[in-house]
């Protein structure tokens, strides 16, 4: 072991071997509490920043999660195979009708289940009473449709009954849930009656709102043999609506077109409702990003206020600092110090951020009766850039503490 | 008070390893020919062949105006810099040949500071700040916070422990800063000014403390400008323009 000595002593002298500066790992965590301890506003509001961004991104991620759930439960419930069979509008897409025995023809493609046909019963308007003006059609169409419209859709009635066989070779009608506001119709009585052409029609029901068909939410509905009795309708088909074998959507929506009307099946649109759903969602995807985007400027701008409260820091403290290097404190304890201190503030800003977001996504999801879903790696995630942003708005201010000469820094006063 | 301060192995090994009381024989500090050049143009030297030891036991004060370097010498006794040339030994240890961070080991165990403005941390109390004297030790909090109770209680200020440095008097102040700079036994405590800034009574409570400490034997060197001070140390170097002016040492 006499190799290790100094070379310098004299073989006499035997000099304890210099040790090196060492801080507990405790009293090194310990230090980079000074700052927030004896400067607690400046510390809030720099954590402040940091929560801010991460409470965006956070709840932003929370809320989608739990939206996106809400919608695989909604298309769940609705439904994906239904399609819908249209009469093509537009300039030269033919009359607007589709053939009359297209609902025949379609329910012999075999994995069709159901179909349901809706005419339009042209030119027919709804009066709540025989004395409003003629003007006043508040928008409501009147459908004829057929008595499995409402299972199709996966409706539902709000109140009274929905049209059935008994019902359906008098004058009844069905209101959708905007047609029943804009008549004034809320409860059904049995006793009510609207107008319609002509024609008075005894209110049976009021529906709720259709998730797949809103246009119907507007409309009277009245049975196909109700229309053609006393509103001399048609009944050929301007819609069909399409319930098919799941796993074969996709055959059959091919082949819907040219079965509906092998003359001229370009006149004929075929869609699937969910897919307005999930067009909505993927919309709202983008907003997602957009508000990702915003909480991660946020948090830049957080990472700048933490790096500038630190250089200030690290100005104020030189006095401090070269108190430590004089206790016996390394360049490297110093600089850990303040590196520390930086990811600290992040550190809590980004717990607080991670809270407040759980926290907004539960009340907004609880508000919507949505079941609130924080992916964990907005959790992770969050806590995880706000560390990133501290550790990278420390090390600056970490390297100069570090680089501050001792004797400089305790000539300050 | 003869009984050193920290001897006590079962508290911390890592703070028995003092130069002071256990490292054979030789001077504590010793300045050979040592130069210190300020780069500018033309180069202020501070530092012009200084000379001088000090031994193990000793009280001493380093006295000469403002601008004579006597700062320069306590921030390369106190190897917070290092000299242009010339050679400095600390505890056994030459300075040339140690790196940046065994300086701060070497300061760490074996360099006790007093500043003339204390340099305490505000929102602290007074043992807190006491037991940061061997934070870079390696000692943990509570071995740290026993040694700076009996570090308090040696300065007479067992009655302040728990008092935050900010609500201290100016004196209690730079007790506790005395306190911090024993605290560990180190070979040699450098003070710079330490009644700089006080008044006269506290002034003189703070040098009869260091008397009182150098009688248990700590070495103690004493910065100061005010030959009234000095006169009070068994031993005076006097410091003019970088240069030893006078070194006398009263009879005991």
């Amino acid at each position: 072991m006499t190799t290790t000595l100094s070379p310098d002593l004299p073989a006499d002298q035997t000099a304890t071997k210099l040790i090196p500066s060492r801080v507990n790992p405790i009293d090194m965590a310990r230090t980079a509490t000074v700052g927030m301890r004896t400067r607690r506003m400046r510390t809030a509001l720099s954590a402040l920043g940091i929560m801010i961004g991460i409470a965006a991104m956070v709840g932003v991620l929370g809320l989608s999660e739990s939206s996106k759930s809400e919608l695989l439960a909604q298309l769940d419930s609705l439904g994906t195979n239904l399609l819908t069979v249209q009469a093509g509008g537009g300039i030269g897409a033919g009359s607007g009708e589709l053939p009359a025995n297209a609902a025949e023809m379609i329910s012999r493609i075999g994995p069709v289940e159901v179909t349901t046909t809706i005419s339009a019963v042209e030119g027919a308007n709804v009066y709540r009473t025989d004395y409003v003006p003629d003007g006043q059609t508040n928008g409501i169409t009147v459908q004829a449709v057929d008595l499995s419209l409402v299972e199709t859709l996966a409706g539902s009635v709000a109140d009274g009954v929905w049209l059935n066989e008994a019902t359906a070779g008098y004058p009844t009608t069905v209101l959708g849930s905007i047609a029943a506001e804009r008549l004034g119709i809320h409860e059904v009585t049995g006793t009510q009656q609207v107008l319609i052409d002509d024609q008075w029609f005894t209110v049976t029901g009021v529906l709720n709102e259709f998730e797949l068909s809103p246009n119907l939410d507007r409309a009277a509905l009245v049975s196909l043999d109700a229309a053609a009795t006393y509103l001399g309708d048609d009944n050929v088909p301007t819609s069909i609506l399409v319930r098919v074998d799941p796993a074969q959507v996709d055959t059959v929506n091919a082949v819907l077109a040219p079965t509906a009307n092998p003359q001229n099946p370009e006149e004929v649109e075929v869609e699937r409702p969910t897919d307005a759903l999930e067009a909505r969602e993927a919309a709202g995807d983008a907003l997602t990003a957009l508000f990702l985007g915003l909480g991660a400027v946020a948090l830049l701008v957080g990472g700048v206020g933490i790096a500038n409260v630190m250089v200030i820091s690290v100005l104020e403290r030189r006095a401090e600092i070269g108190l430590r290097r004089a206790l016996g404190a390394t360049k490297k304890h110093v600089s850990l110090q303040f590196l520390g201190e930086a990811l600290l503030l992040a550190g809590v800003g980004g717990v607080g951020g991670v809270a407040l977001g759980v926290l907004a996504t539960a009340v907004y999801a609880r508000l919507r009766g949505w079941e609130a879903i924080i992916p964990p790696i907005a959790i992770a995630g969050g806590v995880g850039a706000a560390l990133l942003i501290g550790a990278g708005a420390g090390l600056y201010p970490a390297i100069r503490a570090a680089r501050l000469s001792p004797t400089d820094a305790l000539r300050t006063s | 008070m003869t009984a050193p301060l920290n001897l006590n192995p079962h508290l911390n090994p890592h703070l028995n390893d003092r130069g002071g009381r256990s490292n054979g024989v030789g001077p504590v500090l010793a300045f050979d020919d040592v130069v210190k050049e300020y780069p500018s143009t033309p180069p202020v030297r501070a530092l012009d062949g200084v000379s001088f030891a000090v031994d193990r036991g000793e009280l001493l004060a380093i006295v000469g105006p403002s601008g004579s370097g006597k700062s320069t010498l306590l921030h390369i006794m106190g190897t917070l810099d290092r000299p242009t040339s010339g050679e400095v030994t600390v505890a056994g240890h030459q300075v040339s040949e140690l790196s940046d961070a065994d300086l701060s080991g070497l300061r760490a165990r074996h360099i006790g500071f007093v500043f003339q403005q204390f340099h305490l941390l505000n929102g602290y109390t007074a043992l807190d700040n006491v037991a940061d004297g061997a934070l870079y030790s390696g000692g943990t909090l509570s071995v740290r916070r026993e040694l700076a109770h009996e570090a308090l209680t040696r300065v007479g200020l067992s009655h302040r422990v728990g008092h935050e440095a900010n609500k201290l008097s100016g004196g209690e102040r730079q007790r506790v800063a005395v306190a911090r700079a024993i605290l560990g036994d180190p070979s040699i405590i450098l003070a710079d000014e330490p009644t700089g800034n006080l008044d006269s009574k506290s002034s003189d409570a703070i040098v009869e403390l260091i008397q009182a400490l150098n009688g248990a034997g700590a070495t103690i060197v004493v910065i100061t400008h005010n030959p009234d001070i000095a006169a009070l140390f068994p031993r005076s170097v006097g410091i003019r323009d970088g240069r030893i002016d006078y070194d006398t040492r009263t009879a005991p």
